[in-house]
């Protein structure tokens, strides 16, 4: 890949004109509710900069991200992101495989020292030696060590990388961990969700290669830009919400009028993410919208939130036994109580009796 | 979020032991206590015993004619707040679908709005409460930290409730999991405090009106 022009020339080339950029520039700037002059800015940083250099590993993972992406039903954006970036690795999308491919990376590190950003989907297993993923004999965490060493950032993809996701659920037999407590201190952006939306990754990613820095990151190293507001703050069902007008199942009249789903486990109140703004298959629908609570895909340890159906209310796991344990313990104070008091009463009256003799 | 899972976790379930072996402890221990020995027998015509405690638990529930005039502020906004924490604690539906999970009924819930509404009224009757207590030269004087515990423990979880619903303060899930934690202190302070008094007025007051009408007083 030639990496010696700049993106304005090479599209010009290929026929994309400055409008493109400008279109592109605005789209980016209205996803990440940036200032309108942040368009042309964006769009000016893009046409200067060269053709990024990305690295894309995935580790632990079900592919899900990468089926996110390259299935979006952006394409503008989607084609655009593929012009302006140069994939130089990626195990699902390139054509060559074995050790050809593990050279391409090693090439692609080697020429762009300090300048190529990894893309990391999946998380790393850290347990008995990380035997539990290895690609070419080695373990993911070595790869991504030796991968991120001369990185400029990292982008952790999915909540698998972003906090280690399914991988690392309860009881986490491989002792995954997230992409963030391996990469020492380099710049990092994580783009959670399972999968994350599209024009989450891609806007991103988009900010980076224009500005040449971080967009800004929420307390979770999530851009704010998509992962500012909670579902529930954004949600069209608010409204029963609020009137307590609520679905008890996902079948009854309540579902059927479209109710609120807090009582059927929805996790939107404590979910940070774009989907009841962005939506879904460009903009046609998301989960709340065709009846399912949302799971609470991009925060961490959601697999472990007690149950998808559970409400969020509701206590994380089975409290019977503790409660029988307490009442039991509790009941036997009681009476030990009670009986010493008895004890007491007795002696004293006893005593009492004594005394009038 | 591993606050709130804390919070929803091990807290919560630490807190409800707590409370339900707590309060067993006390009302067993004064259920199972031998019944109230009649060394006296009871005045001419004075009520049976049943009779004396019923009308000794409604009689008080309004303050004696003498002192009505005085009393009728603190009755007033006793009612207040002790009808405002019922209502947002067993009307709120996110509050029923909890006590569901516990004990497997539930009934329908109020809007937000109006709890919210009822949630503020209930903060507002506290504090006034509070600053009663404060400026009032006789209950300063009878008050003790028991007292100030346990309004402390009624107050915070009406408060954090409030600012989570209002969005103020830290993020949501933040709240929600303070909001949660505020409800564990309650729930571990209330049997061994002045909060148990939801279970034992009924058995204080009836059995003071048993005492008063065996001697042939009426309350
Ligand atoms: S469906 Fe979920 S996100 Fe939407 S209002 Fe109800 S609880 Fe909130
Ligand atoms: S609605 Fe919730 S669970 Fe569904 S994709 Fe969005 S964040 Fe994930």
């Amino acid at each position: 890949m030639k990496h010696d022009d700049n993106l304005a020339g090479e599209m010009q080339r290929r026929g994309v004109s400055r409008r493109a950029f400008l279109k592109f520039g605005s789209y980016v700037a209205s996803l990440m509710a940036l200032p309108p002059s942040a368009a042309e800015a964006l769009a000016e940083g893009l046409a200067a900069a060269r053709r990024q250099s990305v690295i894309w590993l995935s580790f632990q993972e079900c592919t899900g991200c990468t089926e996110s992406l390259t299935r979006s039903y952006a394409p503008t954006l989607e084609n655009l992101i593929f012009d302006f970036i140069s994939l130089d690795y990626h195990e699902t999308l390139m054509a060559v495989s074995g050790e050809a491919a593990e050279k391409a990376r090693e090439a692609a590190m080697a020429a762009n020292r300090g300048k190529y950003i990894v893309v990391v989907d999946g998380s790393v297993p850290m347990k008995d030696g990380g035997v539990y993923a290895t690609i070419g004999g080695r373990t993911n965490h070595q790869i991504l060590e030796d991968t991120v060493k001369d990185a400029f950032a990292v982008v952790a993809v999915g909540t698998c990388a972003a906090f280690g996701g399914l991988p690392r659920a309860n009881p986490n037999p491989t002792g995954a961990v997230p992409i963030s407590t391996l990469v020492g201190g380099k710049p990092l952006i994580n783009i959670s969700g399972c999968p994350p939306i599209p024009e989450a990754m891609t806007g991103a990613l988009a900010y980076v290669l224009s500005f040449g820095k971080l967009p800004e990151l929420d307390h979770l190293g999530r851009p704010k830009a998509f992962f500012g507001e909670t579902i529930h703050d954004r949600c069209y069902r608010r409204p029963f919400y609020e009137r307590g007008e609520f679905a008890d199942g996902f079948d009854d009249a309540g579902a059927r009028q479209g109710f609120c789903l807090y009582k059927v486990g929805c996790k939107g109140p404590v979910t940070y993410n774009s989907c009841a703004t962005m939506k879904w298959n460009g903009g046609v629908s998301f989960p709340i919208q065709s009846g399912h609570g949302c799971l609470g895909c991009s925060e961490p340890d959601f697999w472990d939130q007690g149950g998808f159906y559970r409400p969020l209310s509701t206590p994380l796991g089975a409290m019977g036994p503790a409660l029988a344990g307490a009442a039991l313990a509790g009941a036997a104070l009681g009476v030990g109580a009670a009986l010493s008091a008895r004890s007491h009463q007795k002696s004293y009256l006893a005593s009492a009796e004594k005394e009038k003799e | 979020m591993e606050l709130l899972a804390f919070a929803r976790g091990q807290a919560l379930t630490f807190s409800v032991a707590v409370f339900v072996l707590g309060v067993l402890w006390r009302l067993v221990g004064v259920l199972a206590l031998p019944a109230w020995r009649d060394f006296s027998p009871p005045r001419e015509g004075s009520a049976p015993n049943w009779l004396s405690a019923i009308r000794a638990i409604f009689r008080k529930m309004i303050p004696h004619r003498t002192f009505l005039k005085e009393g009728m502020f603190t009755t007033v906004n006793g009612y207040v707040f002790h009808f405002g924490l019922g209502v947002v604690v067993f009307l709120f539906v996110p509050h029923i679908l909890f006590l569901r999970s516990l004990f497997g009924v539930s009934w329908p819930g109020l809007p937000n709005g109006v709890i919210t509404g009822v949630g503020a009224l209930t903060a507002g009757s506290l504090l006034v409460a509070l600053a009663y207590r404060l400026t009032s030269p006789v209950l300063k004087l009878i008050s003790r930290p028991n007292d100030y515990l346990s309004w402390l423990l009624t107050f915070l979880p009406v408060a954090t409730g409030l600012a989570a619903t209002a969005h103020v303060g830290p993020r949501y899930e933040t709240m929600l999991a303070l909001h949660i934690l505020s409800v564990c202190a309650f729930l571990i302070w209330f049997p061994f405090g002045k909060l148990m008094h939801a279970f034992l007025f009924v058995l204080s007051r009836g059995a003071t009106g048993i005492r008063f009408g065996h001697r042939g007083a009426q309350l």
